[in-house]
């Protein structure tokens, strides 16, 4: 079975929300829209206090070249625009939505049926998905139309598709295979024309064998689609690690996919891809897991974007247990520790994971016994004890040396270190400190 | 409701621990300790408590009162350090006394004065043993032989080692392979027997805390090297596989050479540092003024390591 050439470690995988289907989430009374829910620069809002507003109509513009379109996922009328502070405390401009009934825009296509036929050429997919503000669901929300306007002198040579969902706890992308592979098929044949591959790769972890056998016997219908299983090894989603997997290529030091001919998406963004070109609707919607083993009850919700967190979870199981230790927005290796309950959610979220108090405290740190477990675990084949020494100790013109900034922050080393020593968080600060470093030489 | 902790992920550990490592390296010691004392009766028991108990209670005072830091004893490595340094001692009554010296120099100087486990240079069992062999010559020398089973008298009729045998003129014609497969050998109480160090091994690379690497490159460097010179000349070179099963070689290359601590981290240096181990061993064997170089031969690749995690880095995925 195909796996990544080094490193990877074996979280307990905790599944325990695979069973739960997707539920709708009702729409709160105020939508709080974030303006940047993507990398990159902030889409500017083009509605006013007082404007009507109607379920997937444009709110914010993107008009910079990194940016993405953010539309509304509510009906009702503005109330302010004003920033407001996101899941990590940070301000974040927004524009804020007194909800007022489900109005949604005329031009979306709300019926059941699916529609397989796409008539687009590939460049106007990209200015579709530019027009829909979708962006990459994996987590790093890369705005998809620009991942898929390949550059000049580029040529992409594979589409995977990473549906491994290596990390612990999320189930959301297997909950989209086992009720949407229909729609995940057209949604990947739409990429797939769009960047002009004969073949596009689904990659999924093998713990799943039943979402593994659904789409095998979906890509049947389709041209060009290959599902490839793939071992249980963490961090097989990870994009570089997946590319090596499915195709054995590897992407450089500081290198893009598409340098090596490569394109990965999401599954989730297959699907939003799906209902974007297909069904004529925004990226308004997220599907997210709520789970961990201190909750009552175990779920996967559509969720409207812009429901705060302690909506999701007055909704889902009422209130956080007294023993909560965290939230955590995303798995329990690459997820972001969440400050502001108050906050809403934003596209490419994947989950409100609550783990309990005990787990949630790190051990004390201890002597590094050189026991090397950091390297051997560093599916990047970098050293992470020697990063914390060099960062601790400021030199970080020989952190760069070391390649430091291949770092992809997966955790497996902290993960994976009797001493406890947190050094994920060091190598963190080392790559800050080595940016900086270079743009002060700029 | 209590306040959310916040940290950088990941959230969760795999759970391991220098402790756990520690303890488990405790554990695969156990059937060398068992055969040891089966030999060696209750000398090797008795040296075997007192090394441990000194290791730990140095360790102890020195953290208590000296450099005033919170204990770590509770991790073992203080008792993996003497544990294998009674292992080095042979099981006679006056070691009962010297081991403790030993102790204090091992767990005092080569790794509490470097700032304790994970600081020391070189491995504190082996710094101790080393201490002890030029500070006391003649007892460090004095081979209790084996006899019946669980000896319980302390005064052992002792005679030469194998090794010593061979260095002051031949092999005695009446070892055998097996007998030095199983330790019906004389030498250093944890030393003797190939098969329960071989069993320690085994369990160590099970749990992943050691790898093939240092002990094959090790014992593999140490026969070839030996062979080539046994097909030289056999009447003055010993043959290869009693080179490897007598003396500390086995010992040395599962649980001294393999300390995490004091062996490189890329898999490529730990290549090196075996080959540099087994080489070296053979060469004092043959050429030095000692019958045995494997605690030498460590002690040397120790010094090197730094110098080898420099120079040999894990293979980078990106270049």
């Amino acid at each position: 079975m195909k796996t990544f050439r080094m490193g990877g470690v074996h979280p307990e995988e905790n599944k325990i929300s695979n069973d739960a289907a997707i539920e709708v989430m009702p729409v709160g009374k105020q939508m709080v829209v974030l303006m940047n829910q993507h990398l990159g620069a902030p889409a500017t809002p083009i509605v006013q206090k007082g404007d009507k507003v109607k379920v997937g109509q444009l709110i914010g513009e993107a008009q910079t070249f990194m940016c993405a379109n953010v539309h509304s996922p509510v009906s009702g009328t503005v109330t302010k625009v004003e920033p407001c502070k996101d899941a990590f405390g940070l301000a974040k401009p927004a524009v804020w939505i007194n909800v007022e009934g489900d109005e949604w825009m005329e031009t979306i296509d709300r019926t059941p049926d699916i529609k397989r036929e796409c008539t687009l050429e590939p460049k106007e997919i990209v200015a579709k998905l530019k027009e829909m503000g979708i962006v990459g669901l994996g987590g790093a929300t890369f705005p998809a139309h620009i991942k898929y306007s390949i550059p000049e002198g580029k040529k992409a040579e594979y589409l995977i598709i990473n549906a491994a969902e290596c990390e612990p706890y999320l189930t959301s992308d297997y909950r989209v295979m086992m009720e949407h592979a229909e729609e995940v098929c057209i949604g990947v044949s739409i990429l797939r024309k769009a960047l002009g591959v004969p073949n596009a790769y689904i990659g999924i972890e093998s713990n799943k064998p039943l979402a593994i056998a659904k789409m095998q016997e979906m890509a049947k219908q389709f041209e060009g689609i290959i599902v490839e299983p793939l071992k249980v090894k963490y961090p097989q989603g990870a994009e570089k690690q997946l590319i090596n997997a499915v195709t054995g290529r590897r992407v450089g030091s500081g290198k893009l996919p598409i340098d090596s001919g490569c394109v990965v998406s999401n599954l989730g963004t297959a699907f939003a891809v799906y209902e974007a070109i297909q069904k004529n609707k925004p990226l308004i919607e997220n599907i997210l897991t709520v789970t961990g083993k201190e909750l009552p009850s175990q779920h996967n919700y559509i969720v409207r974007i812009g429901t705060t967190y302690n909506e999701i979870i007055s909704h889902s199981i009422g209130q956080l247990p007294e023993t909560t230790g965290k939230v955590i927005s995303g798995g329990t290796m690459m997820g972001k520790a969440v400050v502001n309950l108050d906050a809403p959610t934003v596209k490419g979220n994947s989950s409100v994971l609550v783990i309990g108090e005990k787990e949630a405290r790190r051990a004390p740190e201890t002597n590094c016994i050189r026991c090397g477990k950091c390297a051997s675990a560093c599916p990047m084949g970098l050293e992470p004890y020697l990063f914390s020494l060099l960062v601790k100790n400021n030199r970080v013109e020989e952190a760069k040396a070391h390649n430091i900034l291949d770092c992809i922050e997966c955790g497996c080393c902290f993960f994976s270190c009797p001493a406890n020593k947190p050094l994920t968080d060091e190598i963190r600060l080392g790559k800050n400190k080595v940016r900086a470093m270079m743009a002060a030489k700029k | 409701m209590n306040l959310l902790n916040i940290s950088g992920s990941p959230h969760v550990h795999s759970d391991e621990s220098t402790k756990k490592i520690m303890w488990r390296v405790n554990a695969a010691l156990v059937p060398a300790l068992l055969v040891a004392i089966a030999y060696f009766g209750i000398n090797a028991l008795l040296v075997s408590i007192i090394s441990v108990a000194s290791c730990v209670l140095f360790q102890w005072l020195i953290e208590k009162y000296i450099l005033k830091t919170p204990t770590t004893v509770g991790d073992g490595s203080a008792v993996v350090t003497g544990l294998l340094l009674a292992f080095n001692v042979p099981a006679t009554v006056d070691m009962m006394w010297i081991v403790v010296i030993g102790a204090l120099f091992a767990i005092g100087v080569a790794k509490m004065s470097f700032g304790g486990l994970g600081k020391n240079p070189f491995n504190p069992a082996i710094a101790g043993r080393i201490f002890l062999l030029i500070s006391f010559p003649v007892q460090m020398t004095t081979w209790p032989q084996v006899g019946g089973l669980f000896p319980m008298n302390f005064d052992l009729a002792t005679g030469a080692t194998p090794l010593g045998a061979f260095k002051e003129g031949a092999l005695p014609t009446d070892v055998t392979f097996m007998d030095a497969f199983l330790g019906h050998i004389g030498g250093s109480m944890g030393e003797v027997s190939a098969l329960a160090i071989l069993l320690g091994a085994a369990y160590l690379c099970w749990k992943k805390i050691i790898t093939w690497h240092i002990p094959v490159t090790f014992i593999g460097t140490a026969f070839v090297f030996s062979g080539i010179l046994w097909l030289i000349d056999p009447t003055a070179y010993m043959d290869p596989v009693m080179t490897i099963l007598t003396g500390g070689i086995m010992l040395g290359a599962c649980f001294m050479a393999t300390d995490m601590v004091t062996s490189p981290m890329a898999k490529s240096g730990q290549l090196i540092f075996g080959f540099g181990c087994g080489l070296l061993t053979i060469v004092i064997r043959n050429w030095g003024a000692y019958p045995e170089g494997v605690s030498f031969a460590i002690l040397i690749m120790n010094s090197v390591t730094p110098l080898l995690n420099r120079w040999c880095k894990p293979k980078r995925f990106a270049n």
